[in-house]
């Protein structure tokens, strides 16, 4: 049978095109859902996120201590009297100084953000871009400045916070540091990542 | 198909079956490209010659490489010190990675020059930024590869950026590690992405850049079309056959090049750190940031314009944005004088201004921040997104100079006016560009 121009009906071609490419691109977009889903972390990673113990018997006062949780590390600082006692005095340099939009556990949301004041337990990641940033206890060192308290900055983008974790005014990192959940089992007993006993 | 070539022999057995002929004929052997090509004009195809150099280089070291976050490091330093040969072959990669983007960000910087990047090279224009942002996704998939201290903060800080988009941010940046932190599983994909997915695409592309800028012609120096005035038989009177007058010339060029790599990959691989930065000679420690982050030499710039901005999101957008604003060039640019020689001295201002920014920023991103920098950084981002911003304007109301109707001629054309009178002989030229001044 032989087609010619008066044959060709327009609007069937038409219809048909459209219909074979709509339910193809329905197919298509099903078939996308496994390749896309498959990025997501995989039941193994999900279920490594153990709580951690850590054991601050041998922590002095001033010390910190770094711990690895779900692959980040965790800090412990045992902070001196004279280091809480800076932390009220820095409020109004601080875009976040109560903690309201920052994230932390209930028992954290206070001026020294930790459940027992001296002892601070901190995911040491920054809120920018997710560097590590360095200890910086010593008051007025000279790259810091001489109004700098003692507390933490960021070598990657000079993000800087107090000894509590809570990020200074006029820096790239927009919250202060998060507080993950722990709890103590025993004064020197520390778990990392659970909140009851369970 | 009938062979409409004649050719005879086995040639003319393939040209009925494959367009062998034809395709040597419209890409190399009858490509007509101008006749004043200059020395930016040898950093497409040096381009070229890096790209094959990565994809060679690459494969054979995807033959000892191991991508598991415990291997990674350790196979790469028996790539160094077991491997026969496998130190040469790391370091021709490594070295090729700076020198592609060295000798694409010339080929980008002729484009500013001549206006290569206008009408009717807009979709060449197009097709070349989507070739950077290959460039750029598969220089930074790489660089996590050896799995060093700088390979691991790196990205570590290139995915958050994709945390500060509002909402999805913080589940963006977890589909992308597939993990809670960047790990082996970050790595795995990462190499896939590397060695499979962006190659293919980039090599499409450079396919879609060659045909979309042979079937409008190649710009040249001047500025002006050649195709303009054509023979009978649609040569243009202009143009010289790329082959073997550009080939050869090329090829002069490749082996200058090649000098220069040779140089750099026997003697200074490291770059003075700027090439393979010192951090990632260290394995990667997810507990410890190393104390000086820095991208690898040729995202800097963007890294300064990142930096220089208080707040996370307005950072990550202003960041963005400075690669964006390339892709809409050819429509911030309003004037229609194609090359510099012939343009106004507010582009001439604006231009200097801009290199002088890209340069001062790529050095600021370099360096730990501190004060100082962060100031300097924050003066030449606002130089850099004015020379976008304020193009429409001062483009458009840029006093230009006659340009010539062709190639090695001098005209006088009142920009506008639509009158032109042509000097035909070449010898001519010089007296009348003279005159003119």
């Amino acid at each position: 049978m032989s087609s010619t121009a008066d044959e060709i009906n327009p609007g069937r071609r038409r219809l048909l095109t459209v219909a074979a490419s709509v339910v193809g691109g329905v197919g298509v977009a099903y078939a996308l859902a496994p390749f896309i889903q498959s990025w997501w972390p995989s039941e193994r990673a999900q279920a490594a996120g153990a709580p951690v113990e850590v054991d601050i018997s041998k922590l002095d006062e001033g010390a910190r201590l770094t711990v690895e949780w779900r692959g980040q590390p965790v800090w412990i600082v045992k902070r001196t009297p004279q280091m809480l006692a800076a932390l009220p005095t820095l409020n109004d340099q601080l875009r976040d100084p109560d903690s309201n939009q920052s994230v932390q556990p209930p028992y954290a949301k206070n001026i020294q953000r930790s459940m027992k004041p001296e002892l601070l337990v901190m995911k040491g990641v920054c809120t920018h871009l997710g560097c590590s940033p360095t200890y910086r206890p010593d008051v007025a060192p000279p790259d810091l400045g001489p109004a700098w308290k003692g507390g933490f900055f960021c070598p990657c983008h000079g993000s800087r916070f107090d000894l509590a974790g809570r990020v200074f005014q006029g820096v790239p990192a927009p919250l202060n540091m998060e507080v993950p959940p722990y709890q103590f089992i025993t004064d020197t007993l520390v778990v990392i990542g659970a909140e009851r006993n369970a | 198909m009938a062979n409409t070539q004649g050719t005879t022999g086995l040639r003319g057995w393939i040209d009925e079956r494959f367009p062998l002929t034809q395709l040597w004929r419209e890409h190399l052997g009858e490509y007509f490209a101008p006749p004043n090509f200059n020395f930016f004009y040898i950093f497409g195809v040096l381009s070229l010659v890096v790209l094959i150099n990565q994809l060679l280089t690459g494969l054979w070291l995807t033959m000892n490489y191991k991508p598991a976050a415990d291997l990674a490091f350790g196979s790469v330093e028996s790539i160094m010190r077991d491997v026969r040969w496998g130190w040469l072959i790391r370091y021709m990669h490594s070295t090729g990675a700076s020198a592609f983007f060295i000798v694409v960000y010339l080929h980008m910087f002729r484009a500013l020059l001549y206006g290569s990047y206008k009408k009717p090279r807009e979709l060449v224009w197009l097709v070349g930024m989507l070739i950077f942002l290959c460039l750029m996704a598969e220089s930074f998939f790489g660089y996590l590869l050896p799995w060093g201290q700088m390979s691991y903060w790196g990205a570590q800080v290139i995915i958050s950026l994709f945390g500060a988009i509002p909402g999805i941010g913080d589940d963006l940046t977890l589909w992308i590690r597939g993990d809670y932190v960047v790990s082996d599983a970050t790595l795995n994909r990462f190499f896939a992405l590397h060695v499979m997915a962006i190659p293919i695409a980039l090599l499409g592309l450079v396919v879609a850049h060659v045909i979309a800028l042979h079937h409008v012609g190649s710009n040249n120096p001047e500025g002006v079309e050649i195709k303009k005035y054509t023979d009978e038989k649609g040569k243009p009177l202009d143009g010289i056959p790329f082959h073997p007058y550009y080939t050869v010339k090329d090829i002069v060029g490749i082996i200058v090049f090649l000098f220069f790599a040779a140089f750099v990959i026997f003697f200074w691989p490291d770059g003075g750190g700027y090439f393979l930065e010192h951090p990632n000679f260290e394995p990667a420690d997810p507990l410890r940031t190393p104390p000086h982050i820095a991208p690898v030499w040729y995202f800097t710039p963007y890294y300064a314009i990142l930096r220089a901005i208080p707040d996370k999101l307005l950072g990550v957008i202003a960041m963005g944005g400075s690669i964006v604003l390339l892709f809409f060039l050819p429509w911030l640019d309003r004037c229609p004088v194609k090359s510099i020689r012939y343009r106004g001295a507010s582009w001439k201002v604006a231009l200097t201004l801009f290199a002088i920014a890209f340069l001062i920023l790529g050095y600021c991103g370099s360096q730990p921040p501190n004060t100082t920098l962060t100031m300097l950084s924050r003066i030449f981002a606002v130089v850099y997104f004015g020379f976008f911003l304020l193009m429409p304007f001062y483009t458009s109301i840029e006093k230009t100079k006659p340009v010539p109707d062709r190639v090695g001629h001098q005209t006088v054309v009142i920009h506008g006016a639509g009158e032109s009178k042509s000097a035909v002989a070449f010898g001519e030229v010089d007296k009348a560009r003279m005159q003119s001044q």
